[in-house]
């Protein structure tokens, strides 16, 4: 018996991490290796103070939270630092599943940071998760279509009015993502806030927040689903297509246009030095800001990227942790990142550097998007918010501008009050 | 039909008619052996479920624990007057009663070959029997690559251009079921192939000397025969197939309205985090199962009793 017990403590003395040295795990999206890479560098620096293990989560983005989530609601003491979806940063926050950054260690964790970033990783006046990257979504298009079509969509105010009927013109496609899932909210949201309007305002007052899906806004957002979808640019898949359906139909014979992610870019360049795709089309990709709804009032492109939460129960969540996030979301580390994994930096400044220029031409359009983007609805509640409005706007060609956006309106209010399931 | 033998459980209704001191021994003796086992049961089944019902009366979510009140049957109200519920539950219903129609017929096909085989007897089985081998999830990835439009082979093959699948319910449903039939079919012909393996060879032959067709045959005495062996396959295939969920999981995720109540429940539980809500439909979901068991094994008794001669 003794012999078992001193095997066990040995055994769980190896899991406390090798010879004293603090571990903390960080919790990451999937990457290509780009955060693994990072936390070996940071690691380093610290010059033996703390270890970073990572541990992969979840493919996407609602699979991630319900993860962390659950892991956090047992107050799981061994999650101390984790790459969070902007969305849910407020509903974790809410809970008490992060510590907050004191105003000193939030100062220095936002200096220079774009304020869409700041302001999703912020709640109730507390800076909740550093910003990592940040994310938005250009117009990608294959310049000879645009050709034929004979438009420029680089021109200020090109509408996406004037991106169906050039699609359609050029017998080519129009790229979304229009699954049932967090991307298809984006667009949604995207849409809403360039017609000048909001999904839900005053998420601080819960199930009393204002909702303003069913405004003129929404109905001109549900006009712009409703005619792409039932047009012939739309996407024979769209109801079902992510990210990466709308990749492959741009490279697909009837490609023309899309609306994507900044990966898009390493992934074209990567995809056809493996052969994989036809060599010649990253020389025929183009991009241009995210089309607007109206033509008189700039688009608002969506917003994304990754933040780092510290966890609330982890044993180093006041020092080591605090020092790792510092670490990993440094200028310099932003930078190294970008470059590693296409990701874009949530700093400004690295978009002026010579070496991010060179390797993304289209850097200085990004950093612009970014600045301009509309971040989703900022609220505990904002899985249900997403969910709702998914389950009533989705699938895309069933969106009637008329009946839509007010439906979906009485429903998020019936949502958030429990009186209904989702 | 005097000289059909009584199935075992009709046996059992017999013993406690004319129950001895010598039987309630042994009765006594088969309770305190099982008695660690159903202990263990207990223990993982009956308090979970407890907990669940207890769960199930309150606005509870996960990631709001302090904002936790009670509601009594509140969620319940919600659920049953919600018309999503009742959409899963006939989407579920559908699927159950396709996938248990045609498992059966094609089921009782694949048995009556492997009884049959003459060469190639263990090849033959080993054949029929792969697809049940294969992890749900996986197969049901391999069917979504294949019915996919960027991956798939079925369209092409099939001549339909560029059909999408899963963009439509009845279409997504009809993926979904086929694989579930591939799936679990094997599983159904091996307990059918267990009833033929009971029927008496005699009885056959019999049935052949009078003029019988094989027809005749197949319903009038194999069949009858094996009716026991029927129901277990359907009921157990019943219960599997109401409460299907990894192949929606992997290829729908319940879009186009392809959601079944075990999608439903998770959704609410897992994902909204809405623990009072998800476990009053995971409540609902255990007392259909009850149902759908109660009225297979009340159908048992009938059949058992024609099967012995009652009537």
């Amino acid at each position: 018996m003794a012999a078992v017990a001193v095997v066990l403590a040995g055994g769980l003395a190896a899991c406390a991490g090798g010879g004293g040295t603090p571990t903390l795990t960080w919790y990451i999206n999937p990457d290509d290796g780009g955060q693994a890479r990072l936390a070996a560098a940071c690691t380093r620096e610290s010059g033996g103070r703390y270890r970073i293990r990572t541990s992969v989560l979840p493919n996407d983005a609602t699979q991630q939270r319900e993860q962390l989530v659950r892991r956090l609601a047992a107050k799981d003491a061994g999650l101390d630092i984790m790459s969070l979806d902007p969305v849910f940063v407020a509903e974790a926050a809410n809970a008490g599943f992060l510590r907050p950054f004191p105003a000193r260690e939030a100062a220095r964790l936002t200096r220079g940071v774009f304020a869409p970033a700041v302001r999703n990783s912020t709640w109730e006046g507390r800076l909740y998760a550093a910003p990592f990257w940040a994310n938005t979504q250009l117009l990608w298009y294959r310049k000879s279509a645009a050709e034929k079509a004979g438009v420029d969509p680089e021109a200020p105010g090109f509408t996406w009015d004037a991106l169906i009927d050039a699609a359609v013109r050029s017998g080519t496609t129009v790229g979304v993502q229009g699954n049932k899932y967090e991307g298809y909210m984006a667009w949604v949201n995207a849409l809403v806030a360039s017609a000048g309007g909001q999904i839900i305002g005053d998420t601080e007052k819960g199930e009393d927040a204002s909702i303003g899906i069913g405004s003129p806004a929404g109905e001109r957002a549900a006009a712009v689903i409703s005619r792409l979808a039932r047009s012939k640019a739309a996407s024979p898949t769209l109801s079902t297509d992510i990210e990466e359906q709308a990749r492959s139909l741009l490279n697909g014979p009837h490609g023309g246009f899309m609306v994507n992610w900044g990966y898009i870019w390493r992934a074209e360049n990567g995809d056809a030095r493996d052969g994989v795709i036809d060599q010649g089309i990253p020389a025929d990709l183009g991009w241009a800001p995210y089309p607007a709804v109206d033509a008189g009032r700039p688009a608002r492109p969506p917003f994304g990227g990754i933040e780092l939460g510290i966890g609330a129960y982890g044993r180093y969540r006041s020092t080591l942790a605090v020092d790792a996030v510092g670490c990993v979301t440094s200028t310099a580390n932003m930078k190294k990142y970008m470059i590693d994994s296409g990701n874009p930096a949530a700093r400004a400044e690295v978009y002026d550097d010579p070496e991010v220029v060179a390797e993304f031409p289209m850097a200085r359009l990004i950093r612009d998007s970014i600045g301009a983007a509309a971040p989703r609805p900022i609220t505990p509640y904002y899985p249900d918010v997403s969910g709702a409005v998914q389950s009533r706007w989705h699938p895309p060609a069933s969106v009637r501008p008329e009946t839509t956006p007010g439906r979906s309106s009485t429903f998020i209010r019936r949502v958030l009050c429990g009186q209904v399931l989702l | 039909m005097t000289a059909v033998q009584p199935a075992p459980v009709a046996g059992l209704r017999q013993g406690r008619a004319e129950r001895s001191d010598r039987s309630r021994a042994e009765r006594r003796l088969g309770l305190l052996l099982s008695a660690p086992a159903v202990a263990i049961m207990l223990l993982v089944t009956a308090y979970p479920l407890v907990n669940a019902v207890y769960l199930s009366m309150f606005s509870y979510r996960i990631t709001a624990p302090d904002d936790r009140r009670f509601v009594g049957f509140g969620n319940y109200t919600t659920v049953l007057g919600d018309a999503l519920f009742w959409q899963d539950v006939f989407t579920t219903f559908v699927v159950t009663v396709v996938t248990v129609a045609v498992e059966l017929v094609i089921g009782f096909g694949l048995a009556m070959v492997m009884h049959r085989a003459v060469f190639a007897r263990r090849t033959v089985r080993t054949a029929i029997l792969l697809p049940y081998g294969i992890v749900t999830v996986i197969s049901a990835f391999a069917w979504k690559y294949a019915f996919d439009l960027q991956s798939g082979f079925v369209d092409s093959w099939l001549g339909l251009g560029d059909r999408a699948w899963f963009s439509g319910r009845w279409s997504s449903l009809s993926v979904v079921v086929l694989s579930e039939i591939w799936k679990t079919t094997p599983f159904v012909s091996l307990l059918l192939l267990a009833g033929l393996a009971q029927v008496p060879g005699d009885l056959g032959e019999a049935a052949t000397v009078d003029g019988a067709t094989a027809w005749q045959r197949l319903w009038r005495v194999t069949i009858p025969n094996m009716k026991a062996a029927i129901m277990v396959a359907a009921l157990f295939r019943t219960l599997d197939a109401w409460r299907i969920f990894d192949n929606v999981y992997v290829m729908t995720s319940g879009q186009q309205r392809t959601e079944t109540l075990s999608f439903l429940a998770y959704r609410q539980t897992i994902t909204r985090t809405a623990i009072g809500l998800g476990d009053a439909v995971g409540v609902l979901l255990f007392l259909s199962v009850v149902l759908i068991a109660a009225v297979f094994i009340k159908g048992f008794r009938v059949d058992l009793s024609q099967v012995r001669g009652d009537r």
